[in-house]
């Protein structure tokens, strides 16, 4: 990664596209301050971040939900640190089970869940507690084609409804384009900001309208053309590396 | 139309052959603990024949009834169950020795590179040792008492099962270590709350088959200065050629074995249903 410059805004859904490589995940590791920053600073509210904090939320690509804990359960561990009442977790934990439409699965196992059941509670977990920015890295990465775009659905309504700064990091352009409201597009390594695109799509969004505007497949081909030229960049680079 | 359709017949009436030996298919549950038994049945069938035929001297392979014979005497003698409990005694002070050192040490070795670095070379070096030569060692350190028998228990079981302890921490994904620094957590709270209860499965495993290698090295735990044991009673027999009471031995031991490894394995689906697979 190299001269990486960019700004998320307060309750803005920013989306991170590139190539594989580019160091888009690296960089959000350092974001969330799980992984150290080499060089220049990430300010998070006119604070230069020193190391993880609640202040952010992260979701990762692979399963992390505690496979000993329910659904219930899982939610509830991410208010260990809470100063709130019983009282009043129970409420939250209850309000986030079912803003990711996990009614009556409250006391299931995480080895009991789809794979898209098992990132809806780690997206009521990473919101629960109310941090100011939700970190994501890939979280529908893992998952088929058709539970991936219910995933889009959902967290586009939840986005909507619970308005929260989030920075994105995914290789799907049809999702950053459902989802955000800028995208950045990153060269091939060294990683560095090859463009900003903003996502003028009108909100509130859905899948089928907002797919079939002809102002997201004019997007579309623009970024698109963006990380194409990248990674014909990247593989033509690649030749080089391969000879010497 | 009049046209006769073939009729549809379900499917469980479609007898379709049982087959056995297809890569990673499942097999009907009555073959799998048929094939199992049937094996063991075998094995007793081919021990009867060599005996009861006079094919070998009883000098070499005493007959199941012979040992059947020596089982009743022992019991009736009370020696059986002195050995038992002797034995008995010795695994679990033995083992239970070493789980308590090897498990704080394997959880610190798992996450901290530092005391990884610092254990890993002295244990790999003496892991390699092996530990019937501590046999004379131990009693001159020792003594000849139960604490000689702790020790060789412990030397043949600590410095594998502290490796297997450090793995099974090792195996807790990264990313739920890193999802439970952004809840806040300190990493003192996520080694107690985290990594230990997600590495607990693993270590329970690695108890169950470490008390396994405690009943293997019961014998040797028990081959110079001891007065009663199982182990004891077929190095005694070895003396006077007694080939029924070593045979009664080695099977008491696999029993017992078995008997700890069904332990673990039951207590496992207990106290972990969260971790067997349910699909």
């Amino acid at each position: 990664m190299q001269d990486l410059s960019l700004h998320v805004g307060v309750n803005e859904f920013v989306s991170l596209v590139g190539p594989s490589g580019c160091g888009k995940s690296t960089f959000l590791m350092m974001a969330a301050g799980l992984e150290s920053i080499s060089a220049g600073d990430i300010w998070i509210d006119g604070k230069p971040i020193t190391g993880p904090g609640a202040d952010r939320g992260m979701v990762f690509q692979s399963y992390t939900l505690f496979p000993w804990l329910s659904v219930e359960e899982n939610i509830r561990f991410a208010l260990k640190k809470s100063k709130l009442s019983r009282r009043e977790q129970d409420a939250l934990v209850r309000e986030h089970i079912q803003l990711v439409g996990l009614e009556g699965f409250e006391r299931a196992y995480p080895n009991q869940l789809s794979g898209g059941m098992r990132q809806r509670v780690a997206i009521a977990r990473a919101l629960v507690y109310k941090p100011e920015m939700l970190l994501m890295d890939e979280p529908f990465g893992a998952l088929d084609a058709q539970t991936r775009l219910q995933m889009q659905e959902l967290l586009l309504n939840v986005w909507q409804t619970h308005r929260t700064t989030v920075l994105f990091i995914t290789h799907d352009v049809e999702e950053a384009l459902l989802l955000s409201d800028r995208i950045y597009v990153m060269t091939a390594r060294p990683g560095r900001i090859k463009a900003e695109v903003v996502v003028d799509l009108p909100r509130p969004r859905n899948l089928l309208d907002t797919e079939s505007d002809p102002r997201f497949a004019a997007l579309r081909r623009q970024v698109l053309t963006l990380i194409r030229e990248e990674a014909q960049r990247a593989a033509a680079s690649g030749e080089f590396a391969g000879a010497t | 139309m009049s046209g006769s359709v073939p009729s549809q017949r379900p499917a469980e009436l479609r007898r379709q052959p049982v087959r056995l030996l297809e890569l990673r298919r499942e097999i009907p549950r009555r073959w799998y603990l048929g094939a199992g038994v049937g094996f063991i049945a075998l094995f007793l069938i081919a021990w009867i024949a060599l005996t009861a035929g006079q094919w070998v001297s009883p000098i070499f392979l005493p007959s199941p009834l012979a040992v059947l014979a020596e089982l009743r005497s022992q019991a009736a003698s009370g020696v059986l169950w002195q050995d038992l409990w002797a034995s008995v005694y010795r695994i679990m002070v033995g083992w239970v020795l070493s789980t308590v050192l090897a498990v704080p040490i394997g959880v610190l070795m798992g996450n901290f590179r530092f005391f990884e670095g610092l254990f890993e070379p002295f244990i790999d070096l003496v892991r390699y040792m092996p530990a019937v030569a501590f046999v004379p060692l131990t009693i001159l350190w020792l003594g000849v008492g139960d604490a000689q028998k702790f020790a060789i228990l412990f030397i043949g079981v600590f410095f594998q099962q502290v490796l297997m302890i450090m793995d099974n921490v090792k195996t807790v994904p990264r990313e739920m270590i890193q999802v439970s620094y952004t809840f806040g957590l300190s990493q003192w709270e996520i080694l107690r709350s985290v990594i230990l209860p997600a590495a607990m499965p693993g270590i329970w495993d690695t108890f169950r088959i470490t008390v396994g290698w405690a009943w293997t090295y019961l014998v040797v735990a028990e081959l110079v200065a001891a007065n009663v044991g199982l182990g004891y009673r077929i190095m005694r027999a070895q003396r006077f050629l007694e080939t029924d009471q070593i045979i009664l031995g080695i099977l008491i031991i696999g029993l017992l074995g078995l008997f700890t490894d069904y332990l673990f394995k039951w207590s496992y689906r207990r106290l972990f249903p969260w971790a067997l697979q349910s699909r």
